[in-house]
């Protein structure tokens, strides 16, 4: 089972992750604001992913890690 | 050892350089310098130095910076249009204190000028020359063998102050030849632990950097640098005395034009006119001490120079307005006979004994 | 298992950069590289000035900070100092291609052995997006508002093409990051910039097409699509030189 975790603080909720996720399963959070006063992303649906890092290689920021 | 060699001023800075550990020189041919260059290519290969001709003087200067960066005593030369390229890399290599050794040997300005001798350049090496608070250290050879001498001294000061120091000659100083001795012992060398070698995963990374985005850590970093000159000035201050004690007469001169000078005031004392002569070595720290003292008893100061009149300034500063200060100079890459300078004395002199 | 991390030649500072600015990505990739190769322990880093000027808080290995265009020189310096060294400079367009085309050139010329990892998004970022020398033919800017106008200020500067016709560089590759298609071949390429380097082959450069939507008025999607509509059919990706492997053929 594959994992995504978020360094939720350094993300600047730009949304490359969101469009790169295959399986769309991405969003910027429409609730949370990060410290930088950004809605950063978050997974919708832990279970569909596949570990396929894609969102992680688009971030700019290293916000993202995976685990397979 | 001890044994003396005819050589050329430039050579000697050259030969100079390599026996205080100098491997690496980065330049660009200009007249009338380019022995320098020319000596570097022919003897670095030899004993598993760099001589690396650059693509402008631009690039030289960055690749001193980016050598320096790394920890090697590194030279680069030029002569003042080329030292104008510089002054950039000269303002990045104060900000990064970073030491570096760079001849200047002077010829006439402005623009492209010409290609005979000349101390011009006095403002621009003794201000800085580039951008921003900072100073080099400036020391200004008259002879072959002081062009040796000073070179050696020249890394130790960058090395010790992590500054760059130029050795400011001019072309007659440059050409010409006289016999020298290598008969010195560079210093110690200094330890670089902020010297960017590569961290081999043992420290935090290194940086060389001149970049501070707030002012107010921009400005204690000038303040310390400023310390660090005061200190300097009170250590390192260079400068010869001839005849000053009894003067009444002061001639103020450096390099070519101190040895000029010198003639002249020789003859003025076969005479019986009480000259003297000071020659600032180090021209950065300037010897104002030295200057103040001879004008608590000199009455007249003359300054000669081969520009229209730089140093002079800094001679009014240090006399402080206890005595009238006059100029004597030719531009352009004219030279002053020692007549021309005796004639200066002579007619103070006159004015003197005259009592207007 | 962990499959993907922030690489150890970054430090854990954050980037300045805009929200989907690719800087940050290519950042990355540098890191991934120096990682893989294990040479961050003797690795030493140019920054250039420009949006890049702060690198040398990002990158863990030790850094030099380059007067503007000046990098490759610097660059020059330290790896002839230090040739057991593995020395990268990291510049933008302006850097590169304008301010500092002659040291560019004349490394390239020399074959030095050095990484050069050249980020060309089309426009003067830190300043506030002014058009650059690799702004497109009728790009808006600050400094060309009614699109740049090649009768007057010229046509952009092909870096890969134009030292293509060196005999000196040995490795020239464009690629973009405005896909995880395109990141991948990015972060082969500027491995093998590194590895030459290490081999002692010489002069490579990797032109990373990249996205500035701050100052390209758009939104980071945006700005992804504008690098596939506009700026890749403008500069082709693809390998330039390859000077060990046309020996080889």
């Amino acid at each position: 089972m594959a994992k995504v975790t978020f360094a939720t603080d350094t993300c600047k909720g730009c949304g490359l992750c969101v469009d790169a996720c295959p399986k769309g399963l991405l969003q910027l959070s429409k609730e949370k604001i990060n410290k930088k006063g950004h809605h950063p992303a978050e997974i919708t649906n832990q279970d569909e992913c596949v570990g396929c890092a894609s969102c992680a290689i688009m971030c700019p920021d290293c916000v993202i890690t995976v685990e397979r | 050892m001890g044994e003396k060699v005819l050589m050329k001023g430039n050579e000697a800075i050259a030969e100079a350089a390599i026996q205080a550990g100098c491997r690496h020189y980065f330049g660009y041919p200009i007249t009338p310098q380019t022995e320098i260059a020319a000596y570097m290519a022919k003897r670095m290969p030899k004993i598993g130095g760099l001589f690396l001709q650059a693509e402008s003087e631009i690039a030289a200067i960055n690749m001193v910076y980016g050598c320096s960066s790394a920890g090697m005593r590194v030279m680069t030369s030029s002569s003042s249009p080329g030292i104008s390229l510089k002054s950039e890399g000269l303002s990045y290599l104060a900000g990064a204190d970073l030491p570096a050794v760079i001849v200047n040997a002077q010829r006439g300005g402005p623009g492209l000028g010409g290609i005979q001798p000349s101390q011009s350049d006095y403002f621009q090496a003794t201000r800085g020359g580039g951008h921003g608070d900072y100073h080099m250290l400036v020391l200004a050879p008259a002879s072959v063998q002081e062009m040796a001498e000073l070179t050696v001294k020249a890394f130790d000061l960058a090395d010790r102050y992590r500054m760059t120091c130029m050795i400011l000659a001019d072309g007659t100083t440059g050409q010409m030849m006289e016999p020298v001795s290598f008969d010195f012992v560079p210093g110690e060398p200094v330890a670089k632990p902020w010297a960017t070698t590569g961290t081999k995963m043992e420290r935090k990374h290194n940086i060389v950097n001149s970049l501070y985005l707030l002012p107010d850590v921009l400005e204690q970093k000038n303040i310390e640098r400023y310390e660090k000159y005061e200190k300097i000035k009170e250590t390192e201050t260079m400068a010869e005395e001839f005849m000053v004690e009894d003067a009444d007469i002061v001639i103020v001169a450096f390099g070519i034009a101190a040895r000029v000078s010198k003639n002249a005031v020789i003859a003025a004392r076969k005479n019986g006119i009480k000259a003297g002569l000071i020659r600032p070595i180090t021209l950065w720290p300037y010897p104002e001490k030295i200057v103040a003292k001879a004008a608590e008893h000199a009455k007249q100061f003359i300054s000669v120079e081969l520009s229209m009149g730089q140093m002079i300034e800094d001679v009014k500063l240090a006399v402080d307005g206890k005595a009238p200060v006059s100029l004597c100079f030719r531009a352009g890459g004219m030279i002053p006979m020692p007549e021309q300078v005796y004639d200066a004395i002579a007619e103070a002199d006159k004015k003197l004994k005259g009592g207007n | 298992m962990v499959v993907f991390e922030k690489p150890h030649a970054l430090t854990d500072a954050p980037l300045h950069y805009c929200p989907g600015c690719t800087h940050g990505i290519i950042h990355r990739l540098v890191a991934e590289a120096i990682d893989e190769l294990g040479i961050e322990g003797k690795t030493i880093g140019i920054a250039p000035v420009g949006c890049a000027v702060m690198a040398y808080d990002y990158f863990a290995c030790d850094m030099i900070e380059a007067a503007h265009g000046r990098a490759p020189a610097v660059a020059t310096g330290a790896k002839r100092a230090n040739p057991d060294n593995i020395v990268f400079s990291y510049q933008g367009d302006g850097d590169l291609a304008s301010i500092g085309t002659a040291e560019t050139v004349h490394a390239a010329a020399r074959n030095e052995n050095i990484t050069v990892i050249f980020v060309n998004n089309a426009i003067y970022g830190m300043t506030g997006g002014q058009m650059a020398p690799t702004s497109l033919p009728g790009q808006v800017t600050q400094t060309s508002p009614y699109g740049r106008d090649p009768k007057v200020c010229g046509y952009p500067v092909k870096v890969c093409e134009m030292l293509a016709q060196l005999d000196g560089p040995e490795y020239l590759e464009r690629v973009a990051v405005n896909s995880v298609a395109n990141v991948r071949a990015a972060k082969k390429a500027i491995r093998k910039a590194f590895q030459n380097q290490i081999d002692g082959k010489g002069f490579s450069l990797v032109e990373v097409i990249s996205a500035c939507p701050t100052n390209w008025g758009k939104t980071p999607q945006e700005a992804l699509k504008w690098i596939d509509e506009a700026m890749i059919p403008y500069y082709p990706l693809g390998v330039y030189k390859d000077r060990s492997k046309e020996a080889a053929q």
